[in-house]
């Protein structure tokens, strides 16, 4: 008998289907991948499953439990997922009760699946499963990294000995060293306990290393379902092979990248955090995020530079494009040298950032075509009709139609907003471009063009790249020369090919273990 | 948490020592003769010179601010000119009625207010919610003096369960001051009452929609249950900054609700008092009243740090 029996499951919200016409099974100990992107309705079915859909949702079709029905009643069902099913949550951050010790909640877990004594040593051996220290049961969700975060959830989720376990993008939200932790630890754990496994990711790798049959979802919809080598390697409908392709980057390097004279150098740079004073105590030693850093941009050239979480190299960005001050060492951009902050204001058109988050840097109470134009305030020369015609040309350029320019930023897509971001910095013809993970929050499927048309406006405005990424495959897809970051240093240098095949420091071996294996 | 207990400590007695400085300032050193507005522009100039030496206004100002920071430090707060008796006596005397009055209405309105918005955020969009927050608007709209009235009315005109005004005091009998409290404070309390009701609403309602509460439901627990055991303590954490600010309108509100039942407190004390412009007297009601809103503000910062553990010092993250 199968575990789970989804017939015909449809999800509504106030008469509007989000999930239409879904069936599903999974037989005990199997593993099922779910890929969509974000809005394909893959999580609202797992809620639907774990019986958490919103009281708003309306719900159709059949979901059977080891051949009966879900509950009703909300109590009953409630203890039936304490004792039977096991989930994960994409938001290691908010998921977990931020005034509780987490050892608190793990212990919960347990005394709801059941299971009244010795809970204490329960939790020992739990954390000791996902690779916690007996310590950490002590600490409070803000004393724990994000990845430490994921395991306690983790922790919470085995708690109960479920036969099945929900993971809903549980490694999105984590850097790529740690996603690959974590995928690990649920492959280990699902292997060991012999779980059920409903995983569900944009990522089509992470879906692939982890599950051998894959159902794809679009518009709530299941669009293709099947083993995981007919899906990656005979996909049959088109947006599957749109999937399969875009997790595949293509090589973007220029041949003969022209390698100019260098543009920005970075001498001996440094920025040092200090920790506010406490009243009546000695200051203590701040932090060094960024130790002594030197590096030279060539003109037209690509440079990554690639690190874990927390290791300076968005600090170094934010201080080589003006926002931030070093606390040593000095910069120079063409003839001119400064410290950060002190960027003089002739130059800010020539160095533009393009950030992360192409839902948070754009102002929701402006217009798309104001909040493109604004740096253009840097060249008070330009008249009006010069300006129209600037924020035009770099809208096309990166293949938006100006007719967009009146909407507000909700009512674009996450590549869209990246692309009138990157248009953004571009619009004062700048000449070096820093982009801070100019990808990493785009679905999966869109990765791939916004990479092709970076690759492209970099050869059509003759613009220099500083990619600051801890993703290797985009990496790759990119840079001429990588720089390899460690705690504020840079310990490694050198082109993609060659260091990606003979790494020789420990965090770019780090870095290259972390890659999941190739479609 | 000790650095944290230490930096509010800092924060309370840097906030006593400002307030003793405005208060000194509008009050003491600015322009106008303290002992000529006291006596009236009828009085002789030797009566103000007299007065003038009484109270010490001929040494430099921060000789006096100092002398008079140093007296109340030692429990002196000066003689009051009007009732020539010492401060300090006759503002125990009044505190005796304010603080039970002060501490009743507080925790009346928290035995109401809590309540009534943790079942009105359960019960979201019922008629139960709805009916709940139209009293509470009301209850927020209505002035204090008028429920007041409003309950001298019903509990002591028509059904003659509790005295309309008037206070007995505590070594007279004890029950009698206890009744002669019963309706100020309720009058106090309800407006309040009504604001935290919506407050605590609100938060529980927001919180009703973390991630956590997701989680915990994930764990087994019901809607219900889960609101209970990890819900209530995180909406409660903007209900404390609300209960914090709420004991300075209350102390405000005593002068208007002792006025209104004749209650011989902090309140009316203060009102006699700057209408006869006894400053000394004001002076010192002033303090202690700064002291007590100040202090509640330290105590709920304590809570604070008690309840939420991100607000103590960081230990190492590994």
């Amino acid at each position: 008998m199968s575990l789970l029996e989804v017939k015909g499951l449809g999800i509504a919200f106030s008469g509007r289907p989000v999930v239409e016409g879904l069936d599903l099974t999974l037989a005990p100990s199997e593993r099922l991948g779910v890929i969509g992107e974000s809005g394909s309705g893959k999580s609202l079915t797992a809620l639907a499953i774990a019986g958490l859909l919103p009281d708003t949702a309306e719900r159709t079709g059949t979901i059977l439990f080891e051949g009966s029905p879900l509950p009703e009643d909300e109590a009953t069902m409630a203890r039936l997922r304490g004792k039977r099913i096991g989930m994960v949550f994409q938001e290691p951050m908010s998921a977990l009760n931020p005034l509780m010790q987490v050892g608190e909640q793990i212990a919960e877990a347990i005394f709801l699946s059941g299971d009244r004594v010795g809970y204490g040593t329960q939790v020992l051996a739990l954390l000791d499963e996902v690779g916690l220290e007996p310590q950490h049961r002590r600490r409070y969700p803000h004393e724990l990294s994000g990845g430490q975060r994921q395991r306690v959830m983790i922790a919470m989720a085995l708690a109960s000995r479920p036969d099945l376990l929900i993971a809903d993008e549980p490694t999105s939200a984590l850097d790529l060293v740690t996603q690959r932790q974590v995928l690990d630890l649920l492959d280990r754990l699902a292997r060991n306990r012999r779980m059920a496994l409903l995983f569900i990711s944009h990522d089509l790798k992470a879906v692939a290393a982890l599950c051998p049959r894959i159902m794809v979802m679009q518009a709530g919809r299941v669009v293709e379902a099947g083993p995981r080598e007919a899906i990656l390697g005979h996909p049959r409908e088109r947006y599957t092979r749109m999937l399969v392709g875009a997790a595949r980057f293509r090589i973007h390097t220029l041949a003969n990248a022209p390698m100019g004279d260098p543009l920005f150098t970075a001498r001996q740079i440094s920025r040092r955090f200090e920790s506010p004073s406490l009243l009546f105590l000695p200051r203590r030693a701040g932090t060094l995020a960024v130790d002594a850093v030197s590096l030279t941009l060539r003109r037209a050239e690509s440079v990554a530079l690639v690190g874990p979480s927390g290791c300076g190299k968005s600090t170094l960005a934010r201080i080589i494009v003006g926002l931030d001050r070093a606390t040593d060492g000095t910069m120079q951009f063409d003839r001119t040298v400064y410290h950060g902050s002190d960027l003089p204001g002739a130059l800010r058109p020539d160095i533009s950032l393009v950030f992360q988050d192409p839902f948070g840097s754009f102002n929701p109470r402006l217009r798309i075509g104001a909040s493109v134009s604004e740096p253009l305030r840097l060249l008070p020369d330009l008249d009006e009709a010069a300006r129209r015609r600037r924020v035009a040309d770099m809208v096309e350029a990166v293949g938006l139609s100006p007719d967009m320019l009146s909407r507000y930023p909700h009512q674009f897509s996450g590549g869209q907003r990246q692309r009138f971001a990157i248009a953004r910095a571009l619009v004062t013809r700048p000449r070096l471009v820093v982009l801070d993970e100019p990808v990493s929050a785009l679905d999966v499927s869109v990765r791939g063009e916004v990479l092709a048309l970076l690759h492209r406006l970099r050869a059509d405005f003759g613009l220099t790249y500083l990619v600051i990424s801890h993703d290797l495959d985009m990496v790759r897809a990119l840079a001429d020369r990588v720089l390899v970051m460690s705690a504020g240093r840079i310990v490694e240098e050198g082109r993609p090919a060659k260091l990606f095949e003979k790494p020789e420091h420990e965090q770019t071996r780090a870095l290259l273990a972390a890659r999941l294996p190739e479609l | 948490m000790i650095p944290y207990v230490l930096k509010r400590l800092a924060g309370f007695v840097a906030t006593l020592l400002a307030a003793a400085a405005v208060t000194f300032l509008l009050l003491d050193a600015l322009p106008g003769d303290p002992a000529r507005f006291i006596l009236g522009i009828n009085a002789s100039p030797e009566a103000v010179q007299a007065l003038r030496l009484q109270l010490g206004l001929e040494a430099p100002p921060l000789e006096r601010f100092i002398r008079w920071i140093g007296g109340m430090l030692q429990g002196d707060f000066g003689l009051s000119y009007t009732q020539g008796a010492p401060v300090s006596a006759l503002i125990a005397e009044r505190l005796a009625v304010t603080f039970p009055l002060a501490l009743a209405a507080m925790v009346i309105s928290i035995a109401i207010g809590l309540p009534l918005g943790i079942l009105a955020a359960r019960r979201r969009g019922s008629l139960a919610d709805t009916g709940l927050m139209m009293l509470a608007q009301l209850g927020v709209a209505v002035p204090n003096f008028w429920f007041g009235m409003l309950l001298v009315l019903l509990f002591s005109v028509t059904l003659r369960w509790l005295p309309p005004g008037g206070f007995v005091p505590w070594d007279e009998n004890a029950w009698g001051a206890i009744r002669s409290l019963v309706l100020p404070s309720f009058a106090l309390a309800l407006p309040q009452a009504a604001i935290l009701a919506r407050v605590m609403r609100t938060a529980l309602v927001d919180v009703q929609s973390a991630d956590y509460i997701r989680t915990a439901r994930a764990k087994g627990l019901t809607m219900g249950e889960a609101v209970w055991r990890h819900g209530v303590r995180n909406a409660l954490l903007p209900v404390l900054t609300i209960l914090g600010l709420q004991f300075a309108f209350l102390v405000a509100g005593t002068i208007i609700v002792e006025n209104v039942f004749y209650l011989p407190g902090l309140g009316r004390l203060i009102f006699t008092a700057i209408s006869e412009r006894d400053l000394i007297l004001v002076r010192g009601a002033i303090i202690v009243l700064v002291v007590g809103v100040t202090l509640t503000m330290l105590v709920v910062d304590l809570l604070y740090g008690l309840v939420d553990p991100r607000l103590r010092v960081r230990r190492a993250s590994r």
